[in-house]
């Protein structure tokens, strides 16, 4: 058996490295190979990390939140595996145990902190079951891939209810995290923001989810929202609330930057700040900085960590190049998608944007939720040309056009990125969804090195 | 000239895009210089049906369709009688089945407004993908995605459309949807009226007229860009 082991291991490492040599995503191959070879292979290498398991789930700020959380563990001197470039399906969480093993099929790690899709928390928790599990938030996403907000609760709560012992760390400020925390019982960390923040450029028109009181049907009332349905509410018919917040920000200000003080309960505030965008971001801190206090971690160090952040995986990822400054960022989802209209907001310079949308399996068939998103704001967002891209421009066209907004469709990307960057304006930001991530990264990634070389 | 649109339960019904719908409306009236305005009525408002000239009914899930079909009897006669005398309405997906009698969802019965007789039951898995239909009202096909647990019979009444690739009504792939008097139900969502400027705008000239008392014909408008995402998402194949 422990031959057959380090073949698994040996043959999903092979895999992997071809794909590299490639340019292709191996990760999800190597998983599977794997598992195939040797079923109990995730069982067994996640029984040995020596100290604890965490699992980031939620909507939006999975890979940004799991990242950072890793990086927080490592700052403490902390041996950690991480499933790092999002591959968070059943086969790309075995891929990253397998990865990180030696050739004996042994794991020398004392933490590991992975990410994994909703939906495919019941796939894998029959193999290792996490002591923490961080919530971040749940927003409507791929209606014909998951099916409706409610039946992705329902498959969390059934998986949380695998995990007996584990810690919930969830969003205070969203309704549908805190009260399916609360209705599991488990043990419960909370974060959030507990007052409006005026810089934020919130909408006043947003799609937001759970209006209605998830414990008694009731319409909850709200006293104000940070933006989607995250906020501060109650519940008129049971008295369900916002719960108290255990790690909160303050004073936050979204100029040059995100900066803000940082305020654990009963603990001394931390003034932070960091050069990553984006007003949603301050909740991916807050949740990683939140899971590696709750295990007894000082985090003293981490303030350099932050200030220097530099997301690889096309989360706000920043590129130069042929004299253009190129944002790249992945909206794949109504509430995902406003908030990079937030953060596209918060560079009041002037602008070129470039949307690309694919349909493809990965990013769900349904195209609708286009329609779901306050796109209107775009018309104050100092934007001087828009070109829309990939498998559904016309549909991307067709919305602009229905907000009044000016665009071109430009069907490939290639030429839409070429067309951008013989513009004048050396200011572009690129907004990608899922499938459309890692070509256009690539891509960006290649004319940038051609400009160093 | 001017119409006002009641958008119902737009806290609850709201899956799908359907904002999308209400947006494509009022957009293609004012290109045209009509005024258009529009009411959201929430669950407990009380709902002035005289004053309102289209209605969208849209989908929600499961558990919010049950939270309105409580509030759906205190409406019915009303609505009704707004039906019958020509008011225009669209219903999609959940929205669709509330205009029947019942849905059947395993062991419960959930009650419709019994506007158009037609009843829904749940079927085996849900019928999920792109589809197009070819409708006797119009030459250009309506396409959309679909995306249901419900299979609808619609007894005598007429469907909106023959269904070209995709499921429809039911598992069998024949029908789509229901045109009874003004009122269209359907499962295609997309949104469905942005990519289908034909059947946005056959609505807004039945409401026009309805309310006028007159033929109206409205002023052609360039869809060339809504014609674009049509055929491509008639040719859409995976």
């Amino acid at each position: 058996m422990k031959l057959r082991k380090k073949l698994a291991i040996f043959l999903s490492k092979a895999a992997n490295y071809v794909c590299r040599k490639l340019g292709r995503q191996g990760v999800t191959w190597a998983g599977r190979i794997a598992v195939t070879i040797y079923p109990d292979i995730l069982k067994e290498l996640a029984g040995e990390v020596r100290q604890r398991i965490y699992v980031t789930c939620g909507t939006n700020g999975k890979t940004t939140t799991n990242n950072m959380l890793c990086s927080f563990l490592r700052s403490e001197g902390q041996t950690v595996i991480c499933n790092s470039t999002g591959s968070n399906m059943l086969n790309g969480v075995i891929s990253a145990f397998v990865l990180a093993a030696d050739r004996h099929g042994h794991l020398d790690a004392d933490y590991a902190c992975i990410e994994i899709d909703e939906a495919s928390t019941l796939r894998v928790f029959p193999h290792f079951t996490p002591d923490y599990m961080i919530l971040t938030n749940l927003f409507r996403d791929q209606l014909d891939r998951y099916g409706e907000i409610d039946i992705t609760m329902d498959l969390l709560r059934r998986a949380i209810a695998m995990a007996p012992d584990c810690t919930l760390i969830v969003n205070a400020d969203d309704v549908l995290s805190a009260s399916l925390a609360t209705s599991t019982g488990h043990r419960t960390i909370t974060y959030g923001i507990s007052t409006p923040c005026p810089d934020n450029p919130a909408s006043t028109s947003e799609i937001r989810e759970g209006r209605f009181c998830q414990l008694c049907g009731e319409k909850l009332d709200y006293k104000f929202y940070h933006f989607s349905q995250l906020g501060s509410y109650h519940c008129p018919g049971c008295g369900f609330k916002r719960p108290a917040i255990d790690y909160d920000a303050t004073d936050i200000t979204l100029h040059q930057g995100l900066n803000f003080t940082l305020v654990p309960k009963n603990k001394e505030p931390v003034s932070l700040s960091s050069n990553y965008r984006g007003f949603y971001n301050i909740y991916n801190i807050l949740a990683a900085y939140a899971g590696a206090h709750t295990e007894g971690f000082a985090l003293e160090k981490i303030a350099p960590i932050l200030k220097d952040f530099k997301p690889e995986n096309g989360r706000m990822e920043h590129f130069h190049i042929q004299g253009t400054d190129v944002l790249l960022n992945l909206a794949k989802n109504p509430a995902g998608f406003n908030q990079n209209i937030s953060a596209v907001m918060e560079d009041s310079s002037k602008k070129n944007l470039i949307v690309v949308i694919n349909d493809n399996a990965q990013d769900g068939h349904d195209i609708s939720w286009l329609w779901d998103v306050d796109l209107e704001r775009f018309s104050g967002a100092n934007i001087n040309r828009i070109i829309v891209s990939g498998l559904r421009a016309y549909d991307m066209e067709l919305r602009f056009k229905y907000s009044d907004i000016p665009c071109e469709a430009i069907l490939s990307v290639e030429e839409a990125i070429q067309t951008m960057l013989q513009d004048e304006l050396d200011n572009l930001y690129i907004l990608v969804n899922y499938t459309a991530l890692f070509g256009t990264r690539k891509r960006l990634k290649q004319l940038e090195e051609g400009e160093h070389a | 000239m001017n119409l006002t649109i009641g958008h119902l339960y737009p806290d609850l019904l709201n899956l799908y895009g359907d904002r999308g719908n209400i947006r494509c409306m009022v957009k293609r009236l004012n290109w045209r210089g009509i005024d258009a305005n529009v009411r959201e009525f929430q669950l407990h408002d009380s709902i002035p049906f005289q004053e309102l000239d289209i209605i969208l009914l849209g989908g929600g899930s499961d558990r919010e369709q049950k939270l309105v079909c409580e509030e759906l009897k205190t409406i019915q006669s009303d609505f009704r009688q707004y039906v019958e005398q020509d008011g225009v309405v669209i219903a999609i997906c959940g929205g669709y089945q509330l205009l029947g009698s019942y849905y059947q969802m395993g062991d419960e019965k959930v009650p419709g407004l019994n506007l158009v007789d037609l009843y829904t039951t749940q079927g085996e898995g849900r019928l999920i993908g792109n589809i197009t239909i070819q409708s006797d009202l119009f030459e250009m096909p309506i396409t959309g995605f679909e995306n249901h647990g419900g299979r609808t019979y619609i007894q005598g009444n007429q469907p909106l459309g023959k269904v070209v690739h995709g499921f429809g009504n039911t598992d069998d792939r024949s029908y789509e949807g229901v045109h009874y008097r003004n009122v269209i139900g359907t499962y295609l969502h997309g949104p469905l009226l942005p990519k289908n400027p034909h059947l946005c705008d056959y609505l807004l000239q039945k409401a026009l007229e309805r309310k006028y008392g007159k033929p109206i014909s409205l002023e052609p408008l360039d869809d060339s860009a809504e014609i674009r995402a049509n055929q491509y998402a008639q040719n859409r194949t995976y």
